[in-house]
């Protein structure tokens, strides 16, 4: 069993900001940054002097491999221009910007640091699919990696399995993508702000204009079982399981507990946070859970002294539809191979009793692999502060929120509460 | 038999010998396949080979459409996609192995749980040898 953790002194976010989250041909990280730092600069209530911040940590995967060039601490400091101070970069697969938050609390816990910039960006659209698809591969463990295994092929892997002992099928994972597609057009900084409806309207009608004969889709799941526009990428995993490759940025602004008044009159507290780490897929306890998170979830739940029920709503890493589902009970939302009929009644829509992804997930908002793990505290935040707009959940007592972000195959998870007083 | 590292380069080296191999803990007897040269159960440092039957059951699999390029140059693609998955072998433990003599075409005729035995696929690329560890339907 964990020790209850509790940290030196408390810490506050009060600023946070993302960039657009896409494809973009004609933009690159630091100005994706840019965009992140200037969102989060603006969202500081009581304005923010950049001189005042004491140290960078940033999270970044592989723009080693996706752009040939490392060491991001230091060309990100220099951007936003607060050089000579420290940066500091963090990789942890796709949780690498959710471990530069952990960095940014323990340094200001240990009350080294008074104000922290943590952020993460990365770039990954200039290469071809198959380099994207190796570049991830490099997150795996070897024998993954040698047995032909892709991430799309893990978690398709893990599909089979948990269909095989929870009873689960195809069907349920849609109801997944077309929960996320919803929400995604509330959203403005969403790679595919559309719903599964908008996008099966839209094939239709680019159809109609070649005069090709047009499929008489009945509704959104006959859509996704057309393997014409949803083909299989790694079975049972389609091309509409699997979130996209994108580019993006994000940021936040970490302050001790005692001075976040002087910042803004509504800052978020951190309640709890966990991080674990896993095996080898081959090698895990079992095939239709992460440890890890489950780890994570134990250190955060004790550190805030909540449980499941008290997360009233969570941003989870949902990188592959069954991903999201195995999330979702791992995080104690609900119980073990139940989470599919959660979905399926619907209890994790936006208006739900537990909604999960309000920002679209990954699936929609994109997943640019090092920033996301913040850009899941940003939605986090933005909720708790009611300042979702279109996509606000309509709980009026909203106070505690989550995020919940995994690396590789697994072998990173982190797990974050976030609260207001 | 000489002396090998407790790794995954005597694994490799192994599998190109057509022999599935793992190492077991002499403190606690626990089995790890990949072998481990520290034993995760009772924290001992001694370790013996073992080999495996070749015998289990397929635990999890997926077929790919969108190889990478290791697996592109192997001819795989859209067209031509590939069956891998984790296997559940009769001593214990998983290996990650390609499934082969199944039809990746058509994915519902694969079920979990069917027993598989092992098959040794030999590569040579520009010189260069390597055997990718598979299992086929018993
Ligand atoms: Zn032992």
């Amino acid at each position: 069993m964990a020790k209850r953790r509790k940290l030196g002194r408390g810490v506050a976010v009060v600023g946070a900001g993302m960039s657009r989250f896409g494809m973009f041909r004609d933009r690159d990280s630091k100005d994706l940054f840019a965009e992140a730092f200037r969102d989060m600069t603006a969202s500081v209530d009581k304005g923010l002097d950049p001189a005042d911040i004491d140290a960078l940590y940033l999270g970044n995967f592989s723009n080693d491999y996706f752009m040939r060039q490392s060491h991001w601490g230091p060309l990100i400091s220099d951007l936003v221009g607060i050089t000579p101070k420290p940066a500091t970069r963090t990789e942890g697969a796709c949780a690498s910007s959710a471990l530069a938050f952990r960095e940014g609390v323990f340094a200001i816990a240990s009350g080294f640091y008074d104000i922290v910039l943590v952020g993460g960006v990365e770039e990954m659209s200039k290469r071809t699919t198959e380099e994207v698809a190796e570049g991830l591969a490099l997150a795996t463990v070897p024998y993954e990696g040698k047995a032909g295994f892709t991430f799309p092929g893990v978690f398709g892997a893990v599909a089979t399995a948990y269909f095989e002992k929870y009873g689960a099928g195809r069907e349920h994972l849609m109801n997944v993508t077309i929960k996320s597609h919803e929400n995604a057009p509330l959203n403005p900084k969403a790679q595919y702000p559309y719903t599964i409806r908008d996008m099966m309207e839209a094939k239709k009608a680019s159809l109609e204009k070649r005069g090709i004969p047009v499929p008489e889709w009945e509704d959104e799941k006959a859509f996704l079982r057309d393997s014409k526009v949803n083909p299989v990428v790694a079975w049972p995993m389609h091309l509409y399981d699997c979130c996209p490759i994108s580019d993006g940025a994000s940021c936040m602004l970490l302050v001790a507990e005692e001075i976040a008044k002087n910042f803004t009159d509504e800052p978020v507290y951190l309640a709890g946070m966990g991080q674990g780490s896993g095996r080898g897929f081959h090698a895990s306890e079992a095939l239709t859970y992460f440890e890890a998170t489950r780890y994570a979830a134990k250190e955060a739940y004790g550190m805030a002294g909540m449980g499941p029920e008290d997360v009233q709503f969570a941003e989870v890493h949902d990188c592959f539809s069954i991903a999201e589902i195995i999330h979702i009970e791992d995080l104690g939302f609900f119980r073990e191979g139940e989470g599919y009929k959660a979905v399926e009644e619907g209890r994790t829509r936006l208006a739900g009793p537990k909604p999960i992804n309000t920002s679209g997930g990954l699936k929609c908002k994109g997943h640019p692999v090092g920033a996301t793990g913040i850009s899941q505290l940003y939605e986090v935040w933005t909720q708790l502060r009611g300042k979702a707009g279109a996509r606000q959940i309509p709980n009026k007592n909203l106070r505690v929120g989550a995020a919940h972000n995994l690396g590789g195959t697994g072998g990173t998870c982190t797990f974050t509460i976030l609260e207001r007083r | 038999m000489e002396e090998r590292a407790f790794n995954d380069i005597s694994y490799e080296k192994f599998l190109r010998e057509e022999k599935l191999m793992g190492s077991r803990c002499k403190g606690c007897g626990r089995l790890y396949v990949p072998p481990r040269p520290l034993c995760i159960e009772c924290h001992g440092a001694e370790m013996e080979w073992v080999r495996m039957k070749g015998e289990g059951r397929l635990a999890a699999f997926t077929c790919i459409t969108v190889p990478p390029p290791f697996m592109m140059a192997q001819g795989y693609n859209r067209k031509n996609p590939y069956c891998t998955g984790v296997v559940e072998l009769a001593e214990g433990g998983r290996v990650d192995a390609r499934i082969v003599g199944v039809d990746p075409t058509n994915p519902e005729t694969i079920r979990v749980g069917m027993p598989l035995k092992v098959k040794f696929l030999h590569w040579e690329e520009d010189g260069k040898k390597e055997t990718f560890l598979a299992f086929e339907p018993a």
